[in-house]
């Protein structure tokens, strides 16, 4: 569990963002973003200018366009629902190809795709650029209750020994000829869900005990506090 | 799906912020009376099987499939302190790592999953729980409705901040109707799945149940005395 424990969406690199503090970096996601979504939406140059300083980010980090276009699909449910405002939205309608559509539909869908696309690749960003374990120093910075900063570690921690246990169930079920479709199967998925519950609750334990024989007393201690 | 930045505006997106950060901070205090020093490492492994158990896909048909939002089946099984942390978080980690729901929109995220539909999910189980008869075999059944509530509550929650800091302008009755009529129909698959986590761990460990726990039958350690040994009763 040492060292060296990226997450699925961290890049490695060694650029300037790379070794920013995390809490610089969260902080300037934060303003930026709140500058983003309050900026109205009929500024169509200043979006542009929004557009251009999270390239220019993305340029520097070195962190491939690509990387971080491939990712962006998490945004596609969002897409859908911002594309079916102009037929959904009321006010003047405009003929727009022989179909009408809401003139303030349009320009709020816009609004939606501009300020949702801006936010997740200033996110992704972040991810591709920020080891975890800096990002939880980072938020104990900005002064997050150490307790939040604990629990959000642990998540992050055990993530992949959870979701391989998971995978590790299916496997199994998958091995002793299970194949589930249809809602008949639900029963079979929440033993597993329920399983897993129990085995996390237990390993929770155990790490408590494990902890508290090291010493614990309520604080964390991180590696790079030096 | 979580929204994402710039679906409200700015004041409310502030305003749901303070509303989350209270609430957490109200939490961590209170997580502290269900779990006492064990609340890091419980609440943060808890957090982590809320994120596996969406992860689960549960097939409808027709090559579709829904997943868990888990905020009844949280409260239920750990408690609203503790299941109210283990959700945020996990809003947190997915906002932060995995960009999914907008950093701006985090505190309405978390007002939305995590307190609209942990608190209102404990409420109507704990509500149930007081008049109707105190049996194990009940838990699992409230749990299902207590999920059947609590996922409509949270698109009513949207609907009301929709109302007051929405971007776009869409027709508040159809949307309420619209968000409404999906999210029961959300909470009907929620409700089955949530009562049958909820059952299957009731069966094999019911002592871990948090909502279990005042219908538990407890058994008083029994000393047995004046049991004679078998030479005795002979003599």
């Amino acid at each position: 569990m040492g060292a060296g424990h990226g997450h699925k969406l961290h890049f490695h690199g060694h650029s300037a963002v790379h070794r920013a503090p995390a809490h610089l970096k969260l902080a300037t996601l934060l303003v930026f973003m709140l500058t983003v979504v309050a900026t109205p939406r009929e500024w169509f140059p200043a979006f542009g200018v929004h557009l251009g300083l999270v390239l220019a980010v993305i340029a520097v980090s070195r962190v491939p366009f690509g990387y971080i276009g491939r990712r962006m699909v998490i945004e596609v449910p969002f897409v859908v629902f911002a594309l079916l405002m102009p037929f959904v939205a009321t006010g003047p309608r405009v003929d727009v190809l022989g179909l009408s559509l809401s003139e303030d539909g349009l320009l709020a869908g816009w609004g939606l795709l501009a300020k949702g696309t801006l936010g997740v690749m200033a996110s992704l960003t972040l991810a591709a650029t920020t080891e975890p374990r800096d990002l939880l120093v980072g938020l104990e910075r900005l002064r997050m209750p150490s307790q939040l900063v604990q629990i959000i570690g642990f998540m992050i921690r055990y993530l992949d020994v959870v979701t391989d246990e998971m995978r590790r169930m299916k496997v199994a079920r998958e091995s002793r000829g299970f194949s589930g479709n249809g809602p008949r199967a639900w029963a079979v998925y929440a033993r597993a869900a329920g399983a897993l519950f129990i085995r996390s609750y237990e390993r929770g334990e155990r790490v408590h005990l494990a902890m508290l024989s090291r010493g614990y007393d309520g604080t964390v201690r991180h590696g790079s506090d030096r | 799906m979580h929204v994402p930045d710039g679906f409200l505006d700015a004041p409310t997106s502030i305003a749901t912020g303070v509303a989350a950060a209270g609430a957490l901070g109200l939490a961590l205090r209170k997580a502290r009376g269900e779990l006492d020093d064990r609340t890091a490492p419980m609440a943060g492994l808890v957090a982590t099987f809320v994120f596996a158990a969406q992860m689960v896909n549960f097939p409808v048909g027709l090559g579709t499939s829904g997943h868990l939002l888990g905020g009844a089946l949280a409260a239920v099984l750990v408690g609203p302190w503790t299941g109210l942390l283990a959700v945020s978080v996990v809003l947190i980690v997915q906002a932060l790592l995995l960009a999914d729901g907008g950093i701006t929109a985090l505190g309405t995220n978390i007002t939305l999953l995590a307190i609209a539909g942990v608190v209102v999910g404990w409420f109507v189980f704990r509500g149930l729980q007081r008049v109707l008869p105190k049996r194990l075999g009940l838990v699992p059944v409230l749990a299902a409705v207590s999920a059947l509530v609590s996922v409509p509550a949270a698109a009513l929650v949207f609907v009301g901040l929709y109302a007051v800091g929405g971007t776009a302008p869409v027709p508040l009755d159809g949307l309420l109707a619209a968000m409404l009529g999906w999210h029961t129909l959300i909470g009907i698959g929620e409700a089955v799945i949530t009562g049958l986590v909820v059952g299957s761990v009731v069966a094999i460990r019911p002592d871990l149940v948090y909502g279990a726990r005042p219908v538990l039958r407890r058994r008083e350690l029994e000393i047995r005395q004046g049991h004679r040994t078998g030479t005795e009763a002979a003599a």
